[in-house]
């Protein structure tokens, strides 16, 4: 069995549909980047993936859990790296890291090797309102992998990076997967796309309008950007 | 209760021979209606008989407090609606909750009005700062503000969701006008129904049921009028009217879409 | 409730009262505004002492009110700005836990301002303030407001009015509340015998139950997302 199965899955929003029947299976140790116009339904993939949203129908399994109905043993396995750092600008970078270690029922000493592991053990302890958009998106990482998730999400985590915090993200992203962990990420860039992932799934007004493991076509930007091209884009109005 | 939430309108569509009926049901109920408030009128204004101390101007009272407790029924509707759209996530219930307050709203609004009204002659003022008159006047502003609540929301699923929470909690307005002449002491407005737990020496203008030919009989009509028939009617026009609303908008979509 | 429950629910208030000892935001914004309302106040009403006595119960009571809305707007503004409202979302823990542990930020913000203020007040409008049964009323009033403060809070962060809604939601629903707490401590604060206050206090306490159960079970419908 996959390690997530999702089927058959709808969400809409009030009349209307971002998915529209939504099926896919990715096993342990797969990197899948999600592609596709804005408002093809990454995000609310990504968000129905990690319980901040409910599907309309349909369901998720992460795990052998199930969405709906065991949400929270769900979202036990599950990292989150948003384009919103999910994290506390009051509070100091390892005050953070705390808090989410209790919520999450991480051993305390995990926290000094993760701020280690994204290179912030020497601001630890400044506020994280001074810290640079690189910064927090390290810290960001640092929260996603306190708890040693089986499944890590990212939606549009490279929107607003430098180049140098865009590239320690594309290393953390790497050896994350080598630990063996599974990767799901909604990305505009088909370059990197390619790069870094294993499958690629083309999403279009709410469907899966490609995928890179059915086809068993090797990965690259060119053929990407011509799928994209193909799948024909934007189909407006959806709102997520 | 994951399953049954978000029933599409276009899918729920009556068959016709059902719509049929129903709307014969409702042209008869809107008919029992107006001559039930013209027969509640001519039962107040012409067969009961005149108060001793108030006059004619006592004879507002068949109207204003009906009135009340027909806004009572549809603000209940509104919790009703409420509870039962955060459990089942079905339009519908969404759909009574708004009728409710805006219906609520409206007989509210006959309430403050007629109490204005009877208290210029009574209490030789329009409006005084009565706990009660103030209480009420909450409440028609907490509904006031569930409105707005709902044109601040534009994602009509979210909306649903937080008017009904806030719908749930605004009834504690309304439970605030029953309790709160009878607990605080200084009202001067007459309790007439139920239970007093503090003394209203300071009430004026109340009146007995007895004392007058015909008073219970004018009052027990207008309150099946003004209680049960005109809330119940204008719900069922006010839910009908949203239903067509939601139909237009989803073939809208619908068409937009495709 | 079990035991990953109250952890939840102390982590989560623990986070907010580190960040308001780091900051001090809330409270001195609630306590500035608490004091120049209740200055207002004595100039607005031009209060000799038989009028304060009067209004005191019910100043000190509006003010709480408007400074824990204050508070709330600016708590929640907090929550949500670096999108730390979603990462409890996404936490393995129940939705309980975070209304609880909001509710004990808030209402210890809430009933701190008013605890500074008792005394304060007892100064200004030379009344007898500072009284075990006063601080009772505090307690059971700033929780009631906080109570329903923390629902409707989350219910407006997600809204197109934002803050300008809250009070326009709150007050009325803190009405009750208002009205039974300012009875309970404005007898006990003009030391006049109010054979009443008892009773106001124990209603007090039925209508914080009251709320803590409504509101308990309707913020899990307010956060989750449909």
């Amino acid at each position: 069995m996959a390690l997530i199965e999702i089927e058959k899955l709808v969400k809409r929003y009030g009349f209307v549909p971002a998915l529209r029947g939504i099926d896919l299976a990715v096993e342990r140790g797969e990197c899948v980047t999600l592609i596709g116009a804005n408002g093809s339904g990454k995000s609310t993939l990504i968000r129905l993936l990690c319980g901040l949203s409910k599907p309309t129908s349909g369901t998720i399994r992460i795990g052998g859990w199930m969405i709906p109905g065991e949400a929270e043993a769900v979202r036990a396995q599950i990292g989150l790296i948003a384009h919103k750092p999910l994290l506390y600008e009051g509070l100091t970078g390892r005050e953070n890291l705390v808090f989410f270690a209790r919520l999450y029922g991480a051993k305390p000493d995990r926290v000094d090797a993760m701020l280690e592991r994204v290179g912030l053990s020497k601001r630890a302890d400044d506020p994280a309102r001074a810290y640079s958009r690189g910064m927090m998106q390290r810290l960001s990482l640092a929260r996603a992998l306190l708890h040693e998730p089986d499944v890590l999400l990212f939606d549009e985590p490279y929107t607003g990076l430098d180049a140098d915090s865009s590239a320690t993200l594309d290393s953390i992203i790497l050896e994350t997967r080598a630990e063996g962990r599974t990767l799901i990420m909604a990305l505009h860039d088909f370059e990197r796309a390619a790069r870094l992932s294993s499958r690629i799934v083309l999403l279009a007004r709410g469907k899966v309008a490609h995928d890179s493991a059915e086809q068993g076509a090797a990965v690259d930007a060119a053929a990407l950007a011509a799928l994209y091209a193909a799948a024909g884009g934007s189909s407006g109005r959806i709102n997520p | 209760m994951e399953a049954a939430r978000g029933a599409h309108p276009l899918s729920a569509e009556m068959p016709a021979s059902q719509a049929r009926t129903g709307t014969i049901a409702l042209t008869v109920l809107t008919i029992l209606t107006i001559f039930g408030v013209i027969f509640g009128l001519y039962m107040g204004l012409v067969r009961a008989g005149t108060d001793i101390d108030q006059g004619s101007v006592q004879r507002i009272f068949y109207i204003h407090m009906p009135s009340f407790f027909g806004a009572m029924l549809a603000f209940g509707a509104a919790v009703v609606g409420g509870i039962m759209y955060l459990r089942t996530r079905q339009h519908k219930w969404d759909t009574l909750s708004l009728a409710g307050v805006e219906i609520g709203i409206a007989l509210a609004l006959v309430n403050l009005v007629t109490g204005a009204i009877w208290a210029r002659p009574i209490w030789n003022t329009w409006w005084n700062w009565d706990p009660r008159l103030t209480a009420d006047a909450i409440m028609v502003l907490t509904y006031a503000a569930y409105l707005m609540l709902r044109s601040g929301i534009d994602n009509p699923d979210t909306r649903r969701r937080f008017a009904a929470v806030y719908g749930i909690i605004a009834f504690t307005s309304v439970l605030m006008v029953l309790i709160i002449p009878r607990i605080i002491p200084t009202t001067i407005h007459p309790v007439v129904i139920g239970p007093v737990f503090t003394s209203s020496e300071l009430a004026q203008g109340g009146f007995e049921l007895q004392a007058t030919a015909g008073v219970g009989a004018a009052l027990g009509i207008n309150f099946i009028v003004w209680m049960f028939l005109i809330p119940i009617t204008l719900l069922w026009h006010r839910i009908r009217l949203q239903n067509l609303a939601d139909r237009v908008e989803a073939m809208k979509t619908e068409a937009l879409s495709s | 409730m079990t035991a990953a429950f109250l952890r939840a629910m102390i982590a989560v208030a623990r986070k907010d009262f580190r960040a308001e000892a780091r900051s001090r935001e809330l409270l001195s914004l609630m306590g500035l505004f608490s004091l120049l309302s209740i200055l207002i106040f004595s100039f607005a009403l031009e209060l000799n002492r038989t009028a304060r006595l009067e209004v005191v119960g019910g100043v000190l009571w509006v003010t709480i009110l408007f400074a824990s809305i204050l508070g709330l707007n600016r708590g929640m503004a907090l929550e949500r700005e670096g999108g730390g409202m979603d990462a409890l979302l996404i936490a393995p823990i129940p939705r309980g836990a975070i209304f609880a542990g909001k509710l004990i930020g808030n209402f210890a913000f809430a009933f701190t301002v008013g605890v500074l203020l008792t005394p304060i007040m007892s100064a200004l409008y030379t009344v007898p303030a500072l009284q075990p049964s006063v601080i009772g009323a505090l307690a059971l009033g700033t929780l009631g407001i906080a109570t329903v403060g923390t629902v409707l809070a989350a219910l407006i962060g997600a809204t197109r009015a934002r803050d300008s809604l809250l009070p326009i939601l709150m007050l009325p629903v803190a009405l009750p509340v208002l009205i039974a707490a300012s009875r309970a401590s404005g007898g006990l604060l003009t030391g006049a015998a109010n054979a009443d206050a008892g009773a106001w206090l124990l209603g007090l306490a039925l209508m914080d139950a009251i709320y803590l159960l409504v509101c308990g079970a309707l913020f899990g419908f307010v956060v989750e997302e449909g």
